[in-house]
This record gives C-alpha cells, sequence and structure tokens, in this order.
C-alpha cells in the first residue's frame, strides 16, 4: 500500500506526519520525493546509505555536420535551440530531455550527453527503509529523480509512505500518480487553506482516495477544519498544536519512537487509512 | 540599421510592452528608410523558453540593436551571440524611444543577470 502525504503550503507537516506514520508502521518503506529540500533523513538519521547519480539526457550539436535547417528549433516545445551566427545554441536548462530534436536532425548533427541532475540515496532506520531525492542546486526539472526514487521504493511491497513536495504542480502529480491513498496535511490558517484547495482539486482529478489530517490544531476558530467540513472530506486525525510535538521535531526527533502518547497519534491515522484503503479495494472489486 | 522594440500594438502611437518574451508584437524600425514593420511575436504563448524564441525572431529580423524595458538571461545570451546592442527603454512612448536613442540618449541595459555583462565587456556592477 503507498500512502501520499501532501499539502500544498509548505511547512503544514506533510514531513511530521510521513516520518511518524513510517515510523509507527513496523517494516516500512518512508520516501522523500520532495527533492528541492529533502528533509525527511534529518529524522530518520538512515545508516547504510548508498547514493545513485541521476542524469537526463541532454543535445549535443556537431557543428561540422549542422547545415541550418533548423528543423530542431522548430521542433524544440520548450525554446531550448536557438540558431544564431550560423551557429546552434543549445540551452541546457530549459531543455526537457524529450529527444525530439535528435529524431528531426535529418544531418544527424544530433546527439545526447548525460548530464547529472540529482541523487537518489536508499538507507536503513531501524526496520524503515529510507530513500530521498536530492536535486542539484539550479536545476529546474527534478522529475527523473522522483520517477526513479518510486521505481527503486518499489521494489519492496511493505507499506510505503510517500512525502510529496508542497504545491500541486508536476513533482506533486508524479508524487502521486500511483498512490493508493493521499492524506492531505492541513493547518489553521487561511494561506493553508488556500493551498488545501489546490491540492483538494489534484486529488480529486487524480481519483484518488483521501482523507485529511488536521495538523496544529487549536481551540476556537479553525479554517481548515471549516474547509473539510464544508466539502464533506473524511478528517482522519488531529494533532494538537503542542510545544512538546514541537520541541522534539524541532530537534529532529521522531515523536512517535520518543513518547507514547504520540505513537499512538499516528498509529490510529495509520488504522484509519487502512481501513479507507480496504474498503476502496472492496468497493471497487 | 534596425532598431527592435516590443510594443503593444501594431501602430506607431503604441506603447513599448513591458515584456520581452511575452510582447504581443515586435516593431522593426529601419531608421535609414523610416520604415515600421510589425511583427506578431509567436512566442508570446510558449510554455517556456519565450525570452529564447523573440529572440531568435528580433535576430531573424536582422535588427542591430534592441530597446526593452527589461531582459532575461537566455534572451541576452541569444542576443549576445548575435552582437545585437540591448538599451533600455525610457518612458512608454514607442516614438520617444526611438528619437531618444537616435540623439544618443539611452544607455545599454544593466540589469540582465550578472552572467551577461561579463561577456559584453562592459560589466556595470
Amino acid at each position: 500500500m503507498r500512502i501520499a502525504v501532501l499539502s500544498g503550503k509548505g511547512g503544514t507537516g506533510k514531513t511530521l506526519v510521513s516520518v511518524n506514520l513510517a515510523a509507527v508502521a513496523g517494516p516500512s518503506t518512508y520516501v522523500d520525493c520532495d527533492i528541492e529540500e529533502p528533509n525527511g533523513h534529518l529524522f530518520f538519521k538512515p545508516v547504510d546509505v548508498e547514493a545513485e547519480q541521476i542524469t537526463v539526457k541532454i543535445p549535443v550539436v556537431d557543428h561540422q555536420l549542422c547545415n541550418g535547417c533548423r528543423k530542431c528549433v522548430e521542433f524544440c516545445n520548450f525554446n531550448s535551440l536557438a540558431y544564431i551566427n550560423r551557429k546552434l545554441i543549445v540551452f541546457e536548462d530549459i531543455c526537457h530531455s524529450c529527444g525530439g530534436c535528435v529524431l528531426v536532425c535529418p544531418e544527424k548533427a544530433l546527439t545526447e550527453k548525460e548530464k547529472a541532475i540529482g541523487t537518489v540515496q536508499a538507507g536503513r532506520s531501524g526496520d524503515v527503509q529510507v530513500y530521498s531525492g536530492i536535486m542539484q542546486t539550479g536545476e529546474a526539472s527534478g522529475i527523473p529523480i522522483i520517477d526513479r526514487l518510486l521505481e527503486k521504493a518499489d521494489n519492496s511491497s511493505q507499506l510505503t509512505v510517500i512525502d510529496c513536495p508542497p504545491g500541486s504542480a508536476c513533482s506533486v502529480m508524479e508524487s502521486i500518480k500511483d498512490a493508493d491513498y493521499c492524506i492531505l496535511v492541513t493547518e489553521p490558517t487561511l494561506f493553508g487553506v488556500h493551498n488545501l484547495n489546490l491540492v483538494y482539486e489534484l486529488v480529486q482529478l487524480f481519483n484518488k482516495p483521501f482523507g485529511a489530517v488536521l495538523n496544529k490544531c487549536i481551540e476556537g476558530e479553525s479554517p481548515d477544519k471549516q474547509f473539510c467540513l464544508d466539502h464533506k472530506i473524511n478528517i482522519i486525525g488531529e494533532i494538537a498544536f503542542d510545544q512538546e510535538l514541537g520541541e522534539l521535531t524541532s530537534n529532529g526527533m521522531i515523536a512517535s519512537r520518543e513518547n507514547d502518547k504520540y505513537r499512538q497519534i499516528f498509529a490510529s491515522i495509520l488504522e484509519s487509512v487502512k481501513k479507507e484503503v480496504s474498503h476502496e479495494t472492496i468497493a471497487h472489486s | 540599421m534596425k532598431i527592435a522594440i516590443p510594443v503593444d500594438d501594431q501602430q506607431m502611437e503604441t506603447n513599448v510592452s513591458m515584456s520581452f518574451g511575452r510582447a504581443p508584437y515586435f516593431l522593426i524600425y529601419d531608421v535609414d528608410t523610416k520604415e515600421s514593420l510589425f511583427i506578431d511575436n509567436v512566442a508570446k504563448t510558449s510554455t517556456g523558453g519565450a525570452g529564447i524564441k523573440a529572440a531568435q525572431m528580433v535576430v531573424d529580423n536582422q535588427a542591430n540593436i534592441l530597446i526593452t524595458p527589461r531582459l532575461g538571461q537566455n534572451a541576452g545570451d541569444v542576443l549576445l551571440a548575435a552582437d545585437i546592442q540591448v538599451f533600455k527603454s525610457i518612458g512608454v512612448s514607442v516614438r520617444e524611444n526611438i528619437d531618444e536613442y537616435l540623439a544618443g540618449n539611452l544607455s545599454e541595459l544593466e540589469e540582465i543577470h550578472a552572467g551577461f555583462h561579463g561577456h559584453g565587456g562592459h560589466g556595470g556592477y
């Protein structure tokens, strides 16, 4: 079973929920798809870490063979090629590595080279397999890193928690596409609710079963809870605004490994998800 | 000599467009013949790299200089490779900018990403 944890707004508690769910799940897999700023490893402190370099293919021009027909320039949907002063220029940073320019070149003047964009690291923390994707600073897209991460994590049939990037863009879609269930983590701020609405639309678009975990719950008015009630979103857990939890987390500790009170909160969320997913399976079989 | 300017509309009384890559049109003004040609900016709806495509158009229309309020790094690289000088527009009037350029009152655009300046030999900062 694959559980994706997303939130729209950053700092809502995706990593808190993801790390603790994986920690209480017994043998499990944690995948950090927040490749721009992965931080799950700060909590798990994995050992026996192995890193794999992730590369993409970028076109290289043989200026002797290029006759300036511009077929590649016209083909590229991302405008990463320009033909100036009888010379083809490649803008590597905006190339999406589709390989189309190489295919359309009638002179075979274009070939491809490998360009490193980041790494995938795999390690172990207790009975949790920890995978983290790390994109190199300055790279525009880390989709190939997320692809490889999820491919590697797929080796295990055990429960997998996918810690998604913030937002609702391509990298989030890539992270949730094979998930069996999505957890939307919320916080009681208007900004949080605005971005919650974006991921709420996204999981519906992807036709994923989902529920909400309300984080930093406070007394009184709570715009995120109201949003869930208004949209009939199933609330599968509530985590109180709690100084002790904040301190443990700030110190890089996994709260559910430190204190039974927290272990129970996350174990209960996990049970709710498992129940939801088994209902889904029955409903769809 | 030809001047390229990103513009909002296809007439001489229009304004300089606030965007280069996403400008609706480009004016190619021939200083010698005083002819003005308005071209549709095919790059304006690009999903990405609009600046590069727009700069390619400016180059293909044999412009010698560009007057624009701003320019990105990639477009700057294309224009640099084509030896097109870039000047910063003042105010919004297209006519005024042409006149000011001809009077020598426009200064070169300095706000492009730092990488551009190093090549130009007139690094500003």
